[in-house]
């Protein structure tokens, strides 16, 4: 092999590297293959939780997060009670000795990194971002949980749920999502999917919004919406989320659009936002 | 002397609301700015015209107005340059009343609880620094008071914040320290401006006593004024004003600083007249730095409270420089 010595040198060190990583690889399916489907499941991501808590064996979901059992963003709070809960910190989760734990795309990546070095197999599912992306979701965390046939079967009934209900309309009502500190979702996003399959056209778009961002009160007023969205109220009070009932938006209300809530149903893509769907076009009739 | 700069903080108050009320995202014309706003035309026009911008011009010139005035009175009574309601601690305290009222569901059960709880912790803070500087108490003394009050009523405005069920609670610490006029309403209007027209009234009828004391307390007290009388009134005032304009805009520091400075040669250093050309000052102030911050980033709610620093800060150090030599 004639090569000259600097490049032989990396290329040895790359093989090295690639030879490691192949070695963990392996070890990571031959410990997989040999476990079967993990025994102890930790859920620390309000969004993974609903998936776990919908697919899991019992006995098989041994604890969720704090978030579950909060009334305002938990959508599944009955099932959720069952279960004991913990605050996503790498020391209560390592203690619960998990074989699987669940996170989500944004869960502190300190958190995620400690269970990693402590050798806890830590699997972070990305946010969803539209409503064809939930049954792949779900087929997912039903594989990673080794119960594969339990979510097909609910993927196939989340699929054909949505057929059922798609507005496939040619006039929509102009819909305006308002949360807290103006905040607004425009395309690619689940709140612009849910709000478009309930048979509404978003007026972020027409702002030239594209994902998430603000949009001015004065630019949401001048825009007119048929329908006002707002974002749910936390307990407590706060500055940010005085602007969902300033005058001017109750006046907008009262005087020319309906309205209705994002809630917790609005939150993870879960079966739940056919719920979502199914109450924002009730509002619309 | 003065009739003129009267009339040229009126000129600039008039010409400065006028240009608040037309610059906003919705991109308006100034013809349909006018039509909405005075003759109700257009739904949207005139929301956005008498919901959104007109309270935010009123709140930016009154709550302007009463913290150049409270600062010009503190001065006066404290005959210190450096006397501020922000740097003393005093917004700082109205704010932890506010939002301890905001987060108990005090300011939700009355009607004025909100107010009324900044007045209170503007109430003990004044009066705190009263106490200890005194009439006749040096620079010194009454800076560090002041930064003592500072950081506790900040420390304790965080505490509560973060104590909050509420998810966004925490992240409002920064509007509470620095202040924004963004997306108030009417119903702020309403719940600052008795308070600040009464602090204003008490305080613009004492302009003869503030005149006397500026020769010493004991000609002051010859001249038949009544010393513990004008604290008791300076302190609920100056608590009442700067309570309210904390309530509903947070802490805006530095206005009752620069104003009475800059105004200070123009009324020959006469304090009654100082307070009136303080209050219209105030109110100048407030309504550009406003607009300011809507012109240069309209997409972000930049803080009042940036923009008065930047002016305020750098002028104040060159005062604690000139007072170095003489209180210190």
């Amino acid at each position: 092999m004639q090569i000259s010595a600097p490049l032989a040198e990396h290329s040895t060190l790359a093989f090295r590297r690639a030879s490691k990583a192949l070695a963990a690889a392996l070890a990571l399916w031959a410990g997989a293959a040999a476990a079967g489907p993990p025994e102890r499941v930790v859920s620390i991501n309000l969004c993974t939780d609903q998936l776990a808590m919908l697919l899991a064996e019992p006995g098989q979901l041994v604890s969720i997060s704090r978030i579950s059992h909060d009334p305002n963003v938990s959508v599944m709070l009955d099932e959720a009670l069952g279960y004991p809960v913990n605050h996503g910190q790498a020391e209560e989760v390592f203690r619960l000795s998990p074989d699987l734990v669940l996170a989500g795309q944004f869960t502190s990546s300190y958190t995620v990194g400690l269970l990693r070095r402590l050798g806890v197999e830590v699997v972070q599912l990305p946010i969803i971002h539209a409503l064809d992306d939930i049954p792949g979701a779900i087929r997912e965390v039903g594989r990673l949980l080794g119960r594969e046939d339990r979510a097909d079967t609910v993927a196939a009934q989340f699929e054909h749920d949505l057929a059922a209900l798609r507005a496939d309309l040619d006039t929509r009502p102009r819909a305006a999502l308002h949360y807290a500190n103006n905040y607004t979702s425009g395309d690619k996003s689940l709140a612009n999917d849910i709000l478009t399959a309930a048979g509404f056209a978003n007026i972020a778009l027409e702002a030239g919004l594209s994902g998430g961002g603000t949009l001015p009160m004065e630019r949401l007023v001048m825009l007119m919406p048929d329908l006002i969205i707002s974002g749910q109220q936390y307990p407590g009070a706060s500055r940010s989320e005085a602007v969902l009932t300033h005058p001017a938006m109750n006046a907008l209300r009262d005087r020319h659009a309906g309205s209705a809530l994002s809630d917790a149903e609005w939150v993870c893509g879960t079966p739940a936002v056919l719920r979502a769907i199914a109450r924002l076009q009730e509002a619309g009739q | 002397m003065t009739r003129a700069l009267a009339l040229v903080l009126v000129a600039l108050i008039v010409a400065l609301f006028a240009l608040s009320l037309l610059i906003g995202p919705a991109g308006l014309s100034p013809a349909t700015s006018l039509a909405a706003l005075i003759r109700g035309e257009g739904l949207a026009e005139t929301l956005v015209m008498r919901e959104i911008r007109l309270p935010r011009a009123i709140l930016a010139a009154i709550i302007g107005a009463a913290l150049g005035l409270a600062g010009a009175a503190m001065q006066g009574y404290l005959r210190n340059p450096l006397a501020e309601p922000g740097l003393l601690g005093v917004s700082g305290s109205a704010a932890l009343g506010a939002v301890i009222a905001l987060q108990t569901g005090f300011a939700a059960q009355f009607a004025l609880g909100l107010p009324f709880a900044a007045l209170i912790g503007a109430v003990l803070a004044v009066g705190l620094i009263i106490a200890l500087a005194g009439p006749r108490g040096g620079a010194l003394t009454l800076i560090l008071a002041g930064i003592a009050v500072s950081a506790l009523a900040g420390a304790f405005t965080a505490l509560v914040l973060n104590l909050s069920p509420n998810p966004f609670a925490a992240s409002e610490i920064m509007f509470w320290m620095m202040g924004s006029l963004a997306d108030r309403s009417m119903t702020h209007v309403w719940l600052a401006a008795p308070f600040i027209v009464l602090g204003a009234v008490v305080l613009l009828a004492q302009g003869r006593a503030f005149d006397a004391l500026t020769l010493g307390e004991d000609s002051a007290a010859s001249l038949g004024v009544n010393l513990s009388r004008l604290r008791l009134m300076l302190v609920l005032a100056v608590a009442s004003m700067v309570g309210a304009a904390t309530a509903v805009a947070g802490a805006v520091g530095f206005v009752g600083l620069v104003v009475p400075h800059i105004l200070r040669p123009f009324v020959r250093a006469r304090p009654s007249s100082l307070l009136w050309a303080s209050a219209l000052g105030g109110a100048v102030l407030v309504l550009a730095a406003d607009i300011a911050v809507r012109v240069v980033l309209p997409d972000r709610d930049l803080k009042l409270g940036v923009l008065t620093a930047i002016v305020g800060a750098p002028l104040f150090l060159h005062l604690v420089f000139k007072t170095r030599g003489q209180a210190l």
